[in-house]
């Protein structure tokens, strides 16, 4: 996977929860990667991670560490609370 | 089977919860009050003869056919005009009424052509039904007197012929034009003999006038003045069926009306909840594609994409794919295969095209073109409403008070949806639309948008969060509902950001171009005018912040207390009609049906167990992800069911790269669409009158698809997907898609009460559909908010990546038209070519005269990405610095130019901002040569040897 892309959208993942303040924009940066990326993906951004990639900005580089160390946060926002196995009426469609 | 037309009760339903009951011939009936003696008579079986009246338009009173007489009451009043009264006695058939009738019909008839043996509307033509009716057999005034007969019939559009010669000016076409469809195209011109019906300005025909071809006069003529062609060429239906319509998401049902296994046409169904009898040019006309020359009905391989596609057995073609699927699989991984599902195919197919990729293929790379359109709106609501669905139903726009519609251009794009809008505009609701373009609704007969808010475009979340500064500086959000309804900390939170100065209208002005005065007033105007009911559409979600201006939005909803009820909302305008459907089977490649994500363990037990199969824990690829991931070889199958991914997707090159990377790309379409030219292997797909199934519209409206004929390439797309399945291995054994639908409730707990019994009892169920709600929720945050309490989210400005400037100084926006669908594969192939024969380009005068260009010279248009040419019209329609296109011609192209930049929350791409630099040209570029060429050379097809 590129990883310019990849950073790139990470960036724009971590600008967009910016105003959640520095931690809070990092588990919510995290939360989303780990809910809607495929492995590969995060594969190759860990990846770029370690080699030090150059453009990655403080909150998605926070984010990345913290996947990559295991941990994934509890779901930071309704987007990333999903319907459980037999619960109706929710939805996110799109 | 016999053909039967659908009940005219002669005027419209009264919405009322009063009653009445009056004796109509003696026998009692009760109706709400308002309704006219002639529906009252009708709902009681004994129709009242009429002419100048039907079901849906206001009674004119014209004819004078339907005359009654009332006990108590002097003279023969009009039955259609006159309301029902409590303890009214009415007589509909007396001497003297059969009398006075008779005569006002020998005059009609006189006037009129007496070739009812030879006329294509013979047994079809209330006018010689009423004569019948009324007993009339004989013209006392002959046949001699003046007439229209040597009339020209207007053949102009290509759906109907206008023959005024048989007009008996009753004026139905006039009111349908007026009250159904809000065009006002048709006019009756002259007074009295002289009258005629007339399209737009003198000298002007159908085809020429405002006229949009919506057939609502036609349907509601009661000659064969104005008439589908396709009855004159066929002749009269035999049999109806009512079914789906396959184009957008407003979901119009239709009465496909047949004469052996030929449709002869699509006739709006009176009964279908989402469109009322009314439809649009598409749904109603658009329908030739099903026959067309081009359609593929043989399934064809090929080993490299630049050989000649070879027409093979169906049997031949699965076992290949099947044995190229395995092998890949084997050697590369599961994770290396995916597909895409079709928002225009059925629930039942989705459902069966995201269980062959997660349960044959093994993985969860599934995705569907809800990525590139509506998946912000998911994103978006879920975040603060606790779930996506749009919040109303579309009767719910008659009860608004003000319509903010942003970034949607309903007219073209949700037609009859917009009529009924209009319709409520015309009535007094005010109108309030943010979009860089004037879109229709701005201005149209009747109409006057009361502010016009054309931003610079990629500023939606600016504009928002000025319009809630207003409202929060100026004291007026809605306290009492925020403190019921939603976190109040949250509000607080968000309210203190959007109140800071940096927000204010004045601030923001100079990165929005909205006048602060403009802003401001229509702030207030949504806050404190009543009801206010949003209505968005692409114009939101295709941006890179897509999701923030869908959270912006519900954020301004939810602060002036308009959510929860009728008239109110936030509605989402979606564009095929079944991505709704599509994404509630489990389409996206992080959830199941019903929304549950892959990753819990519950949810993915509960379909191992009844689906026999392991399944993978972690998300799956998106389209863009996968195409990536093609081109650095961990990506190498994918079966595209009913998509066009190479035409609708952005930045062209890339996803040509991504495909041509690819060792087994198989499109599962009707058409060779420009995606194949990339493909191995070709399935020919069904049309939506040749397969049973459901859709669901906009409203979560879940309604039957009905086959009204044989599938041309011998099977439904359920069918060559369960085929696909078991020539890999599994073993499906489906025989009706009504068994599907029993497995997709057995699994969603949304769809817990949904199965083809109830729909064909009931018509139509809006999910969900379970304990909580049988019947289904029309309106949604009625009693509180899915997720409990409402949640502001503070949405910060941050403005795309994609900037002009010396090289690309204007700012491209792209969208849709009328007549074209989405990429314009069945479009394309009917007589609506004739309102859009090629996409062109919308340019400033100024931009234009800049560039000393015209309207109708070729202009070449690059961005960063690529270039295309197309034709110039200039027009103020577009602000200076934007340009504006629609991408419905493979000719141009027009993502070749639009970029990789998407929504940061769902990768939606940004087609609405490209950079751009437009200037002359002298004809097709360099790349629209050779893509020519090579979509040539890729559709060659070697037909199957004819077996000895
Ligand atoms: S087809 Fe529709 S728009 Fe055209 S004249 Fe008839 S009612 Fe009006
Ligand atoms: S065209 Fe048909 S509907 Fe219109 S006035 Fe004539 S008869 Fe009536
Ligand atoms: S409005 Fe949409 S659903 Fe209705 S007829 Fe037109 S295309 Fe079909
Ligand atoms: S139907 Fe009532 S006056 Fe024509």
């Amino acid at each position: 996977m590129d990883a310019d892309r990849l950073i790139y959208m990470a960036n724009q993942i971590a600008r967009n929860f910016e105003v959640r303040g520095k931690q809070g924009a990092i588990a919510a940066t995290a939360d989303h990667i780990d809910k809607f990326w495929d492995p590969r993906m995060k594969a190759a951004a860990y990846a770029a991670l370690e080699q030090g990639h150059a453009g990655l900005s403080t909150i998605a580089q926070g984010a990345l560490e913290m996947l990559r160390r295991g941990h994934t946060p509890a779901p930071q926002s309704l987007a990333t609370t999903f319907n459980a196995v037999d619960e109706a009426g929710h939805s996110d469609a799109g | 089977m016999t053909y039967e037309r659908q009940t005219d009760f002669g005027t419209p339903e009264a919405l009322s919860d009063t009653f009445v009951t009056l004796t109509i011939d003696g026998r009692e009936v009760t109706v709400p009050a308002g309704t006219s003696v002639m529906r009252a008579a009708a709902e009681c079986g004994g129709a009242i003869p009429k002419l100048c009246a039907t079901d849906n338009v206001k009674a004119f009173g014209s004819c004078r056919l339907c005359l009654v007489e009332i006990e108590g009451r002097k003279g023969t009043p009009a039955s259609c005009t006159t309301p029902a009264e409590q303890g009214m006695e009415v007589s509909t058939q007396t001497p003297r009424l059969e009398k006075l009738r008779r005569g006002v019909m020998e005059l009609y008839i006189s006037d009129h052509p007496l070739d009812c043996l030879t006329c294509s509307a013979n047994n079809d033509c209330e006018l010689q039904d009423q004569a019948a009716a009324v007993g009339l057999r004989d013209v006392r005034y002959g046949y001699e007197g003046a007439d229209h007969l040597g009339t020209q019939t207007d053949t102009s559009n290509p759906y109907f012929d206008f023959d005024p010669s048989k007009c008996i000016v009753c004026s139905r076409c006039v009111r349908a034009c007026d009250e159904v469809q809000g065009t006002l195209a048709l006019t009756i011109d002259g007074r009295g003999f002289a009258s005629m019906v007339s399209a737009g300005q003198q000298g002007d025909d159908f085809l020429s006038s405002e006229c949009v071809s919506c057939g609502a006069c036609v349907q509601a003529c009661p000659t064969a003045t104005l008439q589908e062609k396709s009855v004159k060429a066929i002749g009269k239906p035999e049999r109806a069926v009512v079914t789906t319509c396959a184009y957008c998401g407003v979901g119009c049902t239709f009465r496909a009306e047949m004469r052996g296994e030929q449709l002869v046409r699509m006739v709006p169904w009176k009964d279908g909840k989402a469109n009322r009898g009314h439809s649009c040019v598409k749904g109603r006309f658009a329908w030739g594609y099903a026959n067309h020359r081009d359609r593929i009905t043989k399934p064809m391989i090929r080993d490299k994409i630049d050989e000649p596609w070879r027409e093979v057995s169906w049997d031949e073609a699965l076992t290949f794919t099947a044995s190229r699927l395995n092998a890949i699989k084997t050697q590369y991984g599961a994770r290396a295969l995916g597909g895409i599902t079709s928002s225009r195919c059925t629930n039942e197919e989705t459902f069966l095209v995201q269980k062959l990729v997660r349960a044959g293929f093994g993985s969860n790379n599934v995705d569907t073109c809800a990525r590139v359109c509506h998946s912000p709106t998911g994103y978006g609501l879920k975040t603060t409403f606790g779930t996506s669905a749009g919040t109303q139903d579309f009767d719910s726009v008659m009860q608004a008070d003000v319509i903010l519609v942003i970034g949607a251009n309903p007219t073209d794009a949700h037609p009859v949806f917009a009529s009924r809008m209009k319709r409520r505009l015309r009535q007094g609701a005010k109108l309030i639309v943010i979009d860089p373009r004037r879109i229709d609704l701005v201005r149209s007969p009747h109409i006057e948008a009361a502010h016009h808010l054309a931003l610079q475009p990629g500023t939606n979340v600016a504009v928002l969060t000025a319009m809630a500064h207003v409202i929060v500086t100026e004291g007026l959000a809605d306290e009492v509902f925020v403190r019921e309804r939603c976190d109040w900390q949250e509000f607080e939170e968000w309210a203190r950001f959007v109140a800071e100065e940096r927000h204010s209208p004045e601030v923001l002005e100079a990165v929005t171009r909205v006048p602060a005065g403009e802003m401001r007033a229509a702030a207030r105007l949504y806050a404190t005018g009543g009801n206010g009911a949003i209505y968005y559409g692409l114009g939101v979600t295709e941006h890179s912040q897509g999701s923030s201006t869908v959270m912006a939005i519900a954020n301004l909803a939810m602060a002036t207390g308009n959510v929860g009820r009728r008239g109110v909302g936030v509605n989402p305008l979606r564009g095929q009609n079944n991505v709704q459907g599509a994404c509630d089977m489990g389409s996206s490649p992080h959830e199941l049906s019903g929304y549950r994500h892959i990753s819990d363990g519950d949810t993915r037990a509960l379909f191992e167990a009844d689906w026999g199969v392991t399944l993978d824990e972690e998300p799956g690829l998106r389209i863009p992800n996968m195409l990536d991931a093609a081109l650095d070889g961990s990506f190498r199958a994918l079966y595209v069911q009913g998509e066009d991914i190479l035409q609708s997707d952005p930045n062209t090159h890339h996803v040509a790269a991504g495909l041509a990377a690819m060792e087994c790309v198989i499109v599962h379409d009707l058409f060779l669409n420009e995606t194949a030219n990339y493909a191995h292997v070709f399935l020919p797909g069904s049309t939506f009158l040749e397969k049973d199934g459901t859709f669901t519209n906009a409203e979560r409206r879940i309604q039957l698809v009905r086959k009204v004929m044989e599938p041309a390439n011998g099977m439904g797309d359920w069918e060559v997907t369960q085929a696909l399945a078991n020539a890999m291995g599994l073993q499906w054994h489906y025989t009706h898609p009504a068994q599907i639908m029993d497995e997709i409730a057995r699994l969603t707990p949304s769809f817990a009460g949904v199965s083809f019994e109830r729909l064909e009892a009931e018509g139509s169920l809006q999910w969900p559909v379970n304990a909580q709600f049988p019947d289904g929720a029309p309106v949604m945050h009625v009693d509180g908010f899915a997720s409990g309490k409402g949640k502001f989210v503070v949405t910060d400005y941050v403005p795309t990546d994609e900037k002009t400037g010396p090289r690309y100084p204007l700012l491209l926006t792209t969208g849709r038209i009328l007549s074209q669908y989405n990429v314009g594969a069945q479009t394309r192939r009917t007589e609506n070519v004739v309102w859009h024969e090629e996409d062109v380009l919308e340019i400033h005068p100024s931009d234009a005269e800049n560039r000393g260009l015209k309207s109708g010279d070729w202009v070449r248009l690059a961005s960063r990405t690529g270039e295309t040419t197309l034709r110039a019209d200039v027009t103020d329609r577009v602000a200076p610095g934007v340009v504006y296109t629609t991408f419905h011609h493979p000719a141009t192209q027009a993502n070749v130019v639009t970029t990789e930049y998407s929504d940061w929350a769902t990768n939606c791409p940004e087609y609405k901002v490209t950079a751009v630099q437009v200037m002359a040209s002298n004809g097709p570029s360099e790349w629209q040569e050779s893509y020519a060429s090579w979509s040539e050379k890729s559709r060659r097809i070697v037909p199957a040897e004819p077996a000895e």
